[in-house]
């Protein structure tokens, strides 16, 4: 059973308290513009891409289950 | 807890979580995340189910977002409803009583009493309030229902707007009302902004910042009256001048909500003091603005009003309650992260700049409105403010984090 990260870019603010969570999936460059690296991680990086939801200050993060 | 459930098996254990805010709700998703099956009842006393605050000096009060629209991700199946939580909102905790483990409410001037054998507090903070003689018009921020009445005046669009207090709900709101076209006094008690927060130096920029936009910013001068009919009409400030001004908003500073503890036996001291792993009594554990806990991080008891540490003090609480005794419990210390957004300029802190003994900038230049900056204390570096510029934050954190020394740290950023 996978799973997609899906970042409301309207909601974004670039705080990049998902990047400090999961670096490999989410990345803040220096334009300031988040992009995310891997769409489907693997199951063993979900615990890292929950917490990135749970700590993003604008809940501009969901994790889409296929 | 494990040795309650099975001393109770006829009947469900039960938590309580006073306070249905962001750390309440957190609190409730990590006690259900860790398998929790027993009742969970989460008290506020405000109406609403947990609403984010920050977007109430921001995208609310601009306008922009409807009152509905204040987003808190719930991670559960189903959502906040898929918690299981028995929401008691309209409820103000009045009493606490250790000895029987009872929280007593006052529901709409009923008393009611809510039997526990897990207490999470989490009632955060109030307001202070400055004498208004009775003024309509004067307002602080704290609730949705704050908000809404403040952008109703602002919405008669007033001749002057004065905000109080020069902190981060001050200032948000003072940008907000330049972005809504609106004129704003700024006024700040102390010589320079946010001083213990960022420094001197990051404070005065914060003035600027201000300026540039077109506010009145006054510094080292506070209120001495308000002056009106019915509704405000000037501000009488404490050097003898007077701003006039149809709408005011008082930002200077929170009250932990700890009255309703009085007597409970917990020790309350600027909060609801706690140990190092959140637990402030026998199957008590504190969370949010109204905790206060040591930290090993910042050398002694600290209270911290951020986001963040609703999150995360949130969770912690949680776990904190759920471990049992015979176990190592998990001391709470985080590195404090907080961040405020002012015009089109985002600033981030991460770790503690009060008290340092230097701040140095590393990337880019005040001048741009764009950089980060490192504090030392002694010889290690402490905290980084960055303003638009997050990914240097997330670079900077583990410095502050492992208590790199400054040459380690200039090392890592050269």
């Amino acid at each position: 059973m996978g799973y997609r990260v899906v970042v409301d870019f309207d909601l974004c603010e670039s705080n990049a308290r998902c990047m400090e969570a999961a670096p490999e999936v989410f990345e803040v460059r220096d334009d300031d513009f988040l992009y995310v690296l891997i769409e489907e991680p693997p199951e063993e990086m979900r615990p890292l891409v929950e917490e990135a939801v749970r700590r993003c200050p604008k809940a501009a993060i969901t994790i889409a289950e296929d | 807890m494990q040795s309650d459930l099975r001393a109770t098996a006829r009947r469900r254990p039960s938590i309580v979580i006073v306070g249905a805010s962001l750390a309440g709700l957190r609190a409730a998703e990590e006690l259900r995340r860790r398998g929790y099956e027993g009742t969970l009842t989460v008290v506020g006393d405000e109406p609403h189910l947990p609403y984010d605050r920050p977007p109430l000096s921001k995208q609310v009060l601009a306008g922009e977002w409807d009152p509905d629209h204040l987003p808190l991700t719930v991670q559960s199946d189903g959502g906040i409803g898929g918690l299981d939580v028995d929401w008691r909102l309209g409820a103000r905790a009045t009493d606490l009583d250790l000895a029987t483990k009872t929280v007593e409410l006052d529901v709409a001037g009923r008393p009611e009493r809510l039997g526990f054998d897990g207490l999470v507090i989490a009632t955060g903070a109030t307001p202070r309030h400055l004498p208004t003689d009775g003024l309509d018009g004067i307002h602080t921020l704290r609730t949705l229902d704050d908000c809404l009445a403040i952008r109703a005046g602002l919405d008669g669009t007033p001749r002057r707007v004065v905000v109080v207090g020069a902190g981060f709900v001050g200032a948000e709101v003072a940008a907000t009302c330049r972005a809504r076209g609106l004129e704003v006094t700024l006024l700040e008690a102390l010589p320079v902004p946010m001083e213990r927060a960022i420094g001197a130096e990051m404070g005065s920029l914060m003035a600027d910042i201000h300026r540039d936009h077109g506010v009145d910013v006054r510094l080292g001068v506070g209120v001495d009256r308000f002056e009106g009919g019915a509704r405000v009409e000037r501000v009488h400030l404490a050097d003898g001048t007077t701003v006039e001004a149809d709408v005011v908003v008082v930002g200077v500073g929170v009250v932990p909500n700890t009255g309703w503890l009085e007597g409970s036996g917990l020790t309350l001291d600027n909060g609801v003091v706690c140990d190092a792993t959140t637990l402030a009594a026998p199957g008590v554990v504190a969370a949010g603005d109204v905790a206060r806990w040591t930290s090993a991080r910042f050398g002694g008891p600290i209270r911290v009003e951020h986001w963040d540490n609703a999150v995360d003090m949130g969770e912690h609480a949680a776990q904190r309650l759920l471990t049992d005794a015979v176990q190592d419990p998990v001391p709470y210390d985080p590195v404090p992260w907080f961040w405020s957004d002012q015009y089109d300029r985002k600033v981030q802190l991460s770790g503690i700049a009060a008290g340092a003994d230097e701040v140095q900038v590393v990337d880019g230049s005040l001048e741009e409105r764009r950089f980060a900056a490192i504090y030392r204390r002694g010889d290690r570096i402490t905290a980084v403010l960055a303003m638009n510029r997050p990914r240097l934050v997330v670079k900077c954190k583990p410095l502050v984090a492992q208590g790199a020394t400054w040459a380690e740290a200039l090392a890592a950023l050269g």
